[in-house]
């Protein structure tokens, strides 16, 4: 084990997947020479040449359009999308082409779309989305949003190896937040949540920054007597069912935590799973906290505002019993 | 190919007459699929739309003939000269477009969308311009292996317009890729002129902004198309990158068997009828063949068509439970 930041971890997953794996190669927006504006790819150029680590034209329908093409015919790109807010713009590739040719045709589309999202950087309305529910809704297409530089490490290899195209979601809050990463090769399944603090009264599902805000929130409900179970999704599809529902069930509530936006985010697809397979032993009503449905504001006291935090996951446990802070 | 036919244009004395036959067959059996496809559409015995080339058959014959099978092709909405010149065996496609269980995607992917990996055609697309990019990814993979593969992109001149066209073009050149674009430029993007839709008549003057060759040509000159891109091929086997040609014909039917028609003047129809690359391929055959060997193309093109319909429409449909697959793949 050895402590290292979130970004050295992906940049460690990246460096040891293409020291094995030939056929990864990296495509992306200041990538080379300048080594990520994130510094991710720092110094891989200039170890594996500048056909594998390529700097792109700021192109990014073709270049999602180049990697599923590339895809099908053997190599494995992770493609870097230096804003979520650019997604859009890659949409049309994953929902008409890299979700759709392999269900017709003998083709595996195996490649890794990396990109940021999140707010709290004061980045503005274009540079602090979290799109997660947009590529969530894409059969076909895995979405993985690591919180820790372990999972951050292990999730990425994973993607890296993975046949089916997987959009990976970091968070520009996260790459120097510190943790213990596991030497070597280091998977996480992906599909696979992730336990993060037992508790009987109530379950907070969170993923990406979210998880470290609803860590937050279960410290103070400690403080209230409230003792609070929180999940790391890690995953969004798949989706790890299992682990949520036999949480509800011992717990009786829950509160799902995304940053994304509230109206047709991906809290919504949670709560609706949490009603089919577990209504009867919910106590209360499934909670769901978002982002406000409106553009992320520039200036800080708006930006805090409209963004979930510690402090609404907890107004949203007491408001389910009722209680008011 | 023959020796004679692998020669730049204008430095060959005489067409390989193998070489012409094969491919006059080859535009013969599109022609008639197509124009069954129409026959049956018109006996509501077609789903969804169907896109034909009437017309510009060269382009895909010519364009595809040059090609080995482990090079690469990406083709649009209009690819059943694409498929057949590429080797796609012709019951299988027929099949495919008729839903049936031997179809190339076991009737998942339909008309737009056939493919056979196999054969190198990665494939038809139902989105304008989308076969351009994936190429480009083909090219990158080539590139990588080193292998001397080449990409071909059909496209039309409508997706010419799309901005994924210029992206495309400009990172094919800025790497020097193996890949060619072959533009056919049949006049119309969707209902709508040229006139209406480019801010250039030749679209191959944009090619010197991506620092590629760009060439034009008759397009219903099935020669033509086989010399050019031939030497564009092998342009990119040799690692000296893409180049775009520019094939002008012309698209005789509508858009879709869905068009209601209108939109294309009956003197423009009749201009081009005369330059139908059948017509002018039959005749150079008679002159360098005799009319037997021409007949006997003909013939067998058409029972090879019809035997493929024949077949196709009598295969099984397939069973209802084929639709649900596991969302994701576990091996790679």
């Amino acid at each position: 084990m050895a402590r290292m930041r979130y970004a050295e971890a992906l940049r460690e997953a990246l460096r040891s997947e293409m020291l094995r794996d030939q056929s990864v190669v990296l495509y992306g927006e200041d990538i080379g020479i300048y080594g990520g504006v994130f510094k991710v790819t720092r110094d891989l150029q200039a170890e594996f040449g500048d056909l594998r680590v390529r700097d792109t034209p700021i192109s990014e329908q073709a270049m999602t359009y180049m990697c599923v093409g590339a895809a099908m015919s053997g190599l494995k790109p992770v493609l870097e999308i230096m804003y979520a807010d650019f997604l859009p713009l890659t949409l049309d590739a994953l929902i008409n082409q890299a979700s759709v040719l392999p269900y017709l045709w003998p083709v595996q589309v195996p490649m890794v779309i990396r990109t940021q999202g999140g707010g709290g950087s004061g980045a503005g309305a274009q540079h602090s989305k979290s799109l997660d529910a947009l590529v969530a809704h894409i059969p076909g297409i895995k979405v993985v949003s690591p919180v820790t530089p372990a999972d951050a490490k292990g999730l990425l290899t994973a993607a890296i190896r993975d046949p089916n195209p997987v959009v990976f979601l970091e968070h520009k809050l996260l790459y120097n937040s510190a943790g213990e990463v596991p030497d070597g090769d280091h998977v996480v399944e992906i599909g696979k949540a992730r336990m993060v603090r037992e508790g009987s009264d109530v379950t907070l599902i969170a993923n990406s920054k979210m998880v470290l805000e609803a860590e937050k929130a279960a410290e103070a409900l400690a403080g209230r007597g409230i003792s609070a179970e929180v999940i790391d999704l890690r995953s969004l599809r798949p989706l790890d069912t299992e682990t949520i529902i036999a949480s509800v069930k011992k717990t009786t509530r829950a509160v799902v935590v995304n940053e994304g936006w509230r109206f047709g985010g991906f809290g919504a697809e949670v709560a609706a799973t949490i009603s089919e397979q577990a209504f009867e032993y919910l106590d209360a009503p499934v909670c769901r906290i978002g982002t406000f449905d409106t553009p992320i504001p520039y200036s800080q006291p708006l930006e805090t505002a409209v963004l979930p935090d510690a402090e609404k996951i907890v107004a949203g446990v007491l408001a389910m019993d009722g209680r008011t802070g | 190919m023959g020796e004679a036919a692998s020669l730049p244009a204008g430095l060959r004395n005489a067409p390989d007459p193998e070489l012409l036959l094969d491919m006059f067959g080859k535009m013969v059996l599109v022609r008639r699929m197509e124009e069954r496809l129409g026959e049956l559409h018109k006996q509501g015995r077609t789903r969804g739309p169907i896109h034909r080339c009437d017309g510009q058959e060269a382009v895909g014959i010519g364009g595809t003939a040059p090609l080995r099978a482990t090079d690469t092709v990406t083709s649009t909405h209009r690819g059943h000269a694409h498929y057949v010149g590429k080797g796609l065996d012709p019951h299988r496609i027929v099949a495919e477009i008729f839903g049936r269980a031997t179809g190339y995607s076991r009737g998942k992917a339909g008309h737009m969308l056939i493919a056979d990996v196999e054969q190198g055609m990665v494939g038809g697309n139902a989105i304008v311009g989308a076969g351009i990019p994936l190429a480009l990814g083909q090219a990158l993979a080539h590139q990588l292996h080193g292998c001397g593969e080449v990409a071909v992109t059909f496209f039309g001149d409508g997706a010419a317009q799309a901005g994924i066209c210029h992206e495309a073009m400009n990172m094919a050149g800025l790497w020097k890729l193996p890949i060619v674009f072959i533009c056919e430029h049949n006049e119309y993007g969707l209902t709508a002129h040229a006139r209406y839709q480019s801010a250039v008549e030749d679209l191959v003057v944009r090619a010197a902004g991506y620092n590629m060759p760009g060439v034009k040509i008759d397009g219903n000159d099935v020669l033509q198309v086989y010399d050019t891109v031939s030497e564009a091929v092998e342009r990119a086997r040799a690692g000296e990158g893409p180049t775009f040609i520019e094939a002008k014909t012309y698209r005789l039917v509508g858009f879709s068997t869905s068009d209601m028609g209108g939109y294309q003047p009956q003197d423009e129809i009749d201009a081009w009828r005369p330059r139908d690359p059948i017509l002018r391929t039959r005749k150079l055959l008679l002159d360098l063949t005799g009319e037997a060997r021409v007949r006997q193309a003909e013939e067998e093109a058409v029972a090879a068509c019809d035997s493929a319909f024949e077949q196709a429409l009598s295969d099984p449909l397939p069973d209802a439970a084929e639709a649900d697959v596991p969302e994701f793949v576990e091996t790679h």
